[in-house]
């Protein structure tokens, strides 16, 4: 995984809620057995037309929003099924943070195995990212050692994150291998289970 | 010892590390996998030379890309292809597989309860988000992404927070024609697509304690509707009398020493919860959910809501949305809103007493001359039980189509779509833009309630059916 350790970029702002997962990556491309490619895909029946071009009227088209790193949404952001394609699309698209009121609990936590960093904030402090961000060109930087996030006119706020997923993130760590330094617990467990159950 | 509730007992005997600022390390009794979810995870086995650690306590089956007719014959290469991985992934990793030519086969949901895998007290997991259903059974079941199930295939836990738990009390009783989908719909259409998120959901009251185990499925699975990764029930006779003499359930002498241990996980007197939703049975009426998520939802005698009924802006800019895509006017009756396709199944509704209380209705009539009408049981061994007692003929001779078993057009990633702007009464568990296909309009409904829209061609009250029917 490719740690997050800070990132300086522009804003998109999707401002719409309950974003699910179906809109995120439509299930028609769910069929592929690899993990990356998914970007050309991400919120595909929203982003074209029929003919294929760019929808103009979907937000993520407008052009102060090309080439953002992170995306402002909506509150309760993917939700729904439980795809990881979700975050793969997200990332492949570009995303490397999302920050929002509120997300779906499996949608954060595919969020964080991805080097996605998910930013939950208040009711103030998202609106105020709204109104600076919706259709500028509005850049801000989120250092993840210090859990904040800056811009240059002054704005700043903390956000929390849960100790261990910001370790992982940091140093874009292996789960599966840190697990693993656990196996002797995890072989006690299951002797200690065979005995009850 | 401080009384706790059934979510807290299932969780505490699960820890297998609990460090400070770390999630629990929680251990996982059964890994439910699929076609959809689970190549990547295999891929990243091989890549890093891993073993899958517990295949004995991992079960896989193929649902969501599957056809319902001619099942062996996959057009699409794609999906022929993740078929495939599975099929290689279960050989190589030595996983059992209920493939397309097993009896086992079916949804993972289906079959999971069926084959007495699904377990009172178990944590179950499964990369898909409906994992909920299992937690009718007093299981800890949620779905996870696709990292999460390598983790579990490689180490057989998870890292998770222990959750916050929230009561979802159903008093009193339920009245005629009304049933467990028309009960959670309710729930969500009155607290939200997200009162849930970060808790588990424990369901009680008189409500819950006397619906079947298929009922109890039905309302368990959409907790991830109210955005609750998991929703339970405490187990009770109902229970242990559905799991004996299951496939894998534990028999003789080991079944008696089990039904001890699952006596022991209901909520203690006293247990506490973070929070407590309470509601009455009589209060629930037949629903249809009018939107583009379960929380747009209403009792089939009301209309459609005016932006005036709206709680704030963005519910507003969610109705004017909404509105839309599913090309309905404000204040529209529902029963004038005419359907062209009506859908039978579903991990929410697929089950023999789902297909009965459908096949109920529309025994000796026949579906509306411009709507298509499709049943696709749930597993096959629903679908040999619902043949059995000859429901399929009343579905044929009233013009449904009988399929095989799997997600179908709950999702349509196979080839059971709904075309742009068709009008389809659903007893599926999701009515967001595009799921049964782009630009198709869901409605979500009990099979009853389904069943009676393909008779008219539109949405009928079936409790006033039911009244003309005693005439």
């Amino acid at each position: 995984m490719q740690p997050f350790t800070t990132l300086t970029s522009h804003i998109a702002v999707l401002n719409r809620t309950n974003v699910d997962t179906d809109q995120i990556i439509p299930k028609q491309f769910l069929k592929r057995i690899e993990r990356t490619g998914y970007g050309r895909f991400a919120f595909f029946d929203w982003r074209y037309l029929d003919n294929g071009e760019e929808n103009p009227q979907f937000e993520l088209n407008q052009p102060a929003y090309k080439g953002a790193q992170i995306l402002l949404a909506g509150e309760n952001f993917g939700c729904g099924s439980s795809r990881e394609h979700a975050p793969w699309a997200l990332a492949d698209f570009g995303f490397r943070a999302i920050i929002a009121p509120s997300f779906a609990d499996i949608f954060y936590q595919n969020c964080l195995k991805n080097g996605i960093l998910p930013i939950r904030v208040n009711e103030e402090v998202f609106e105020t990212l709204l109104k600076k961000a919706e259709g500028n060109v509005y850049e801000c930087t989120i250092d993840l050692e210090q859990q904040k996030v800056f811009d240059q006119e002054g704005f700043e706020f903390h956000f929390d994150i849960n100790e261990h997923w910001k370790e992982m993130l940091l140093n874009g760590r292996d789960e599966i291998g840190f697990t693993l330094l656990y196996e002797e617990q995890i072989s006690q467990f299951e002797q200690k289970a065979k005995a009850w159950g | 010892m401080k009384p706790r509730n059934i979510i807290e007992k299932i969780w505490d005997d699960h820890v297998v590390v609990r460090e400070e600022g770390k999630p629990d390390l929680l251990y996982i009794d059964l890994h439910l996998i699929h076609e959809v979810t689970s190549p990547q995870a295999f891929e990243g086995l091989r890549q890093n030379g891993r073993k899958v650690r517990r295949p004995d306590l991992t079960f896989a089956t193929m649902d969501h890309n599957i056809p319902t007719v001619n099942r062996f014959v996959i057009e699409d290469d794609v999906a022929k292809n993740q078929i495939s991985a599975l099929e290689r992934n279960c050989q190589e990793f030595g996983i059992t597989l209920a493939g397309l030519d097993s009896d086992d086969q079916g949804i993972v949901h289906v079959i999971g309860p069926e084959l007495g895998l699904t377990l009172p007290g178990k944590t179950i997991v499964c990369g898909d988000s409906h994992t909920s259903t299992h937690g009718a059974f007093g299981a800890l079941a949620f779905g996870i992404g696709t990292s999460e199930v390598e983790h579990v295939l490689a180490t057989q836990t998870l890292w998770q927070h222990r959750p916050k738990t929230l009561q979802v009390k159903v008093t009193g009783s339920l009245s005629e024609g009304v049933t467990a989908k028309d009960v959670i719909l309710y729930i969500i259409g009155k607290f939200g697509v997200d009162f849930g998120t970060g808790y588990v959901i424990e369901y009680s009251g008189e409500v819950i304690e006397s619906l079947s185990m298929d009922e109890r499925m039905t309302i368990c699975n959409m907790s991830i509707e109210a955005g609750a990764r998991a929703g339970l029930i405490a187990p009770d006779e109902t229970t242990f009398n559905y799991i004996k003499g299951r496939k894998y359930a534990p028999k003789g002498e080991e079944f008696e020493k089990a039904v001890a241990y699952w006596k022991s996980l209901r909520s203690d007197p006293g247990a506490t919860f973070d929070k407590t939703i309470e509601i009455r049975g009589e209060d629930i009426a037949p629903m249809v959910t009018w939107g583009t998520n379960p929380s747009m939802v209403l009792p089939v005698d009301h209309s459609i809501p005016t932006l005036e009924d709206a709680r704030n802006e963005n519910e507003a800019a969610s109705f004017k949305r909404a509105y839309e895509y599913m090309g309905l006017e404000p204040g529209t009756n529902i029963q004038d809103i005419e359907i062209d396709y009506v859908f039978i199944g579903s991990c929410t509704n697929s089950r023999l007493t789902d297909l009965r209380a459908a096949a109920n209705v529309i025994k000796g009539r026949k579906v509306a001359p411009n709507v298509k009408a499709i049943v696709v049981p749930g597993s096959q061994k629903v679908k040999q039980a619902a043949e059995q007692e000859g429901l399929h003929e009343i579905f044929i001779n009233a013009g449904f189509e009988w399929r095989d078993s799997g997600c179908s057009m709950c999702l349509s990633m196979n080839n059971d779509v709904v075309p742009p702007g068709k009008r389809c009464a659903s007893t599926s568990n999701r009515n967001f833009e595009g799921r049964q296909g782009k630009g198709a309009r869901t409605h979500l409904v009990s099979p009853a309630m389904a069943a009676v829209a393909a008779i008219y061609g539109k949405f009928v009250d079936i409790r006033t059916e039911k009244l003309e029917a005693v005439k």
